[in-house]
């Protein structure tokens, strides 16, 4: 394997470079996409390089995902840019009511190869509007597969699968985490959906987290160690379909569990694990699941008040500590 | 005369406010002291400051991403906006909000909203109470070229249309929508043309010219508060900054804004009527500029004396307590 060190935002550029020069009926969908390669310039390279194949659209979200379901259905393999996840809202209907239901409804005739590109997470003060984490609304729809990478190489990967895939696919990238870089490996790379990633190996808690909760898990895990905890960390990666394996495997070793994302805590990801742990893995676990999360609040513009909002390293180390020491 | 004279002068002032807010704004934000990121609507001063010039202290607005025009033009209080940008305690949401979220319900501000056509939908909600509650207001609400493109527009177009609602489309064609020529994403030169298909008036006007927009707007009230049901105004313009402060801007080239910097400049179009009609001189005019810079070296100075809020007071203004 041959590998290198690239930002989020190069590792999803080059894929899509592998996956429109492998297979002519993908295509990206959206708003603002070639003048500035995309407005994040995740999509560096793709304007030049495909012309007609990376296109801009009207303001018209429920049109955009439409375009995307409706030439999914015929053949093609759209990747619609969202701008910001929070305008998933313009088109609920065509993401929940359509894109989810339609193979199904229809005694499954067909196949639906769409991706949804949301770029997500806050972090930028960019305030109520541009700022929020909606994954769980999406993992409640059934027919929706929902992907949320934290590793450049997980971007990479998991993009590359979820274009592959027949189904519609909600793929969340967090927007603080686009200049992140790690290491990519070099080649033809997929990571299977559905597969979670033990990132680090330990005894006494497990660390489940997605998105850019893997940051705030990898450095609590290393503020742990120095103070004699040893906590795994499972990157879910894929939060349907849900790789509960992984998960079982950890908690039967350590025991204990912290739930860790940016979304705010009421109705999270994070209920969804612990009423599956608890059902689950009961008679395996040593004390409380505990939830680390955003508050339950719009995200504030001022600074201050946007950080308060927001989890921290602290608070994943807290929670660990506060189930380790329990007697 | 003299009184039209010095309401001229008064909306001259209230343009140069406007457009020094926004130029002062764009400084502290280049110099890191604004946080997140902000749209400023220099070269639109005629759209904002003559549609507003025209509506009551009563009646409604609301604005979207590029609003401090609109807030401006409509009374707001130009140190707690600043105070907002600075996302200060003082500042009109207490910092919860922002430049792209600034709203002052006392004077009929229903908000700045973030989502492209957000307001549009809620405008309608103002024109059905204003009907419910029999007064004689209206509501305006601003969108962009781009705006025009979002399908809530058709419905609320034609909901306001067959229930005859006191509402003011202020459509602000400023020729891009972020990196997008209008060209590109709109099937028709001019957007008020739609305005036939919901059987209401569609007027397309040039909106750098103070005058056209006020007469364009004076007639949509008058039609509006009479009962006759709402307008679609296009003020055509053009976008002199960035879509953002920081925008990278590869879409266009210096020789497309020039003009608009130059003789097309709503400001100094007035400036120059003024001054042909004997209304300003150079010495006035000079003042002028020193009075809103005067205005905003206050409010600047308010924003950075203010405090910030306390993390902890995220938490509040969720719910009203009952
Ligand atoms: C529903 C929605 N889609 C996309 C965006 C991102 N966005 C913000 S402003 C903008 C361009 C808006 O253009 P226009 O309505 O013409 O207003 P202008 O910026 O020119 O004043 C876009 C695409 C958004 N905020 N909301």
């Amino acid at each position: 394997m041959t590998e290198r060190i690239l930002s989020a935002s190069a590792a999803l550029a080059e894929a899509l470079h592998e996956e429109m020069q492998r297979d002519e009926t993908v295509f990206i969908l959206g708003e603002d996409l070639t003048a500035h390669a995309g407005i994040f310039g995740q999509f560096e390279g793709l304007p030049e390089n495909f012309p007609g194949r990376i296109i801009d659209t009207p303001i018209s979200e429920a049109a955009i995902v439409g375009v995307g379901v409706g030439s999914a259905l015929t053949d093609m393999r759209p990747i619609v840019d969202l701008h910001f996840s929070d305008f998933v809202t313009c088109c609920m209907d065509e993401l929940v009511n359509q894109a989810a239901k339609i193979r199904y409804m229809f005694g499954g005739q067909v196949k639906l190869p769409l991706v949804v590109w949301c770029p997500d997470g806050a972090g930028i003060r960019a305030a109520a509007q541009h700022s929020q984490s909606l994954e769980a609304w999406f993992v409640h729809v059934p027919g929706l597969k929902v992907v949320v990478p934290s590793e450049p190489s997980d971007v990479k990967g998991l993009i590359k699968s979820a274009i592959r895939d027949d189904n519609p696919v909600m793929f969340f990238q967090n927007k603080s985490l686009f200049s992140k870089q790690g290491v990519v490996p070099e080649e033809d790379y997929l990571i299977p959906l559905g597969k979670a990633a033990v990132k680090r190996q330990g005894k006494d808690v497990t660390l489940i987290c997605y998105g850019s909760g893997y940051y705030l898990c990898k450095e609590a895990a290393d503020i742990l160690a120095e103070q004699g905890i040893e906590a795994e960390i499972v990157d879910l990666r894929t939060l349907k379909p849900l790789d509960m394996d992984t998960v079982t495997v950890s908690i039967k070793k350590t025991g204990r569990a912290v739930t860790v994302h940016e979304a705010c805590l009421t109705g999270g990801f994070g209920a969804e694990l612990c009423a599956r742990i608890q059902e689950q893995l009961f008679d395996h676990l040593k004390g409380p699941i505990k939830r680390v999360a955003a508050r339950d609040v719009p995200m504030p513009f001022s600074p201050g008040m946007e950080d308060f909002c927001l989890p921290k390293v602290t608070d994943v180390v807290m929670a660990a500590h506060s189930i380790v020491s329990r007697k | 005369m003299a009184e039209d004279a010095n309401m001229l002068l008064e909306l001259y002032e209230r343009m140069i406010t406007v457009r020094t807010f926004e130029t002062v704004a764009g400084e502290y934000f280049a110099a890191g002291e604004i946080p997140g990121f902000i749209h400023l609507s220099i070269g639109q001063e005629a759209s904002s400051v003559g549609v507003c010039s025209c509506l009551r202290p009563d009646d409604y607005v609301i604005t979207n991403h590029r609003g401090h025009g609109h807030m401006i033009a409509k009374g707001a209080d130009i140190k707690r906006m600043t105070a907002e940008l600075f996302g200060k305690k003082t500042g009109y949401c207490k910092g919860k909000g922002g430049s792209m979220h600034i709203a002052d319900f006392s004077i009929g501000i229903l908000g700045a909203n973030g989502v492209v056509a957000g307001g549009l939908p809620i405008i309608a909600g103002a024109g059905f109470s204003i009907k419910m509650r029999k007064t004689d207001q209206v509501a305006v609400c601003f969108f962009g070229d781009g705006a025009a493109n979002r399908g809530t527009v058709h419905e609320v177009m034609n909901l306001a249309s067959v229930w005859k609602l006191p509402i003011i489309f202020a459509l602000e064609n400023n020729q891009w929508a972020s990196t997008t020529p209008q060209e590109k994403s709109s099937a028709v030169e001019e957007i008020s043309c739609r305005a036939a298909g919901y059987n209401m008036p569609g007027v397309a006007v040039d909106g750098n010219d103070l005058f056209e927009v006020r007469n364009a707007t004076l007639e949509a009230i008058e039609r509006a508060r009479s009962g006759k049901g709402p307008t679609l105004i296009e003020n055509k313009t053009y976008r002199i900054s960035g879509h953002f402060e920081g925008d990278p801007q590869k879409y266009r080239t210096q020789a497309e804004i020039a003009p608009w910097k130059e003789k097309n400049d709503p400001i100094r179009r007035l400036h120059d009527y003024l001054v042909t009609s004997g209304v300003l001189d150079e010495k006035m005019n000079l003042k002028i500029w020193e009075g809103a810079a005067a205005v905003l070296e206050d409010a600047v100075a308010f924003a950075k004396e203010s405090p910030f809020p306390e993390p902890e007071e995220a938490l509040e203004d969720l719910f009203v307590t009952q």
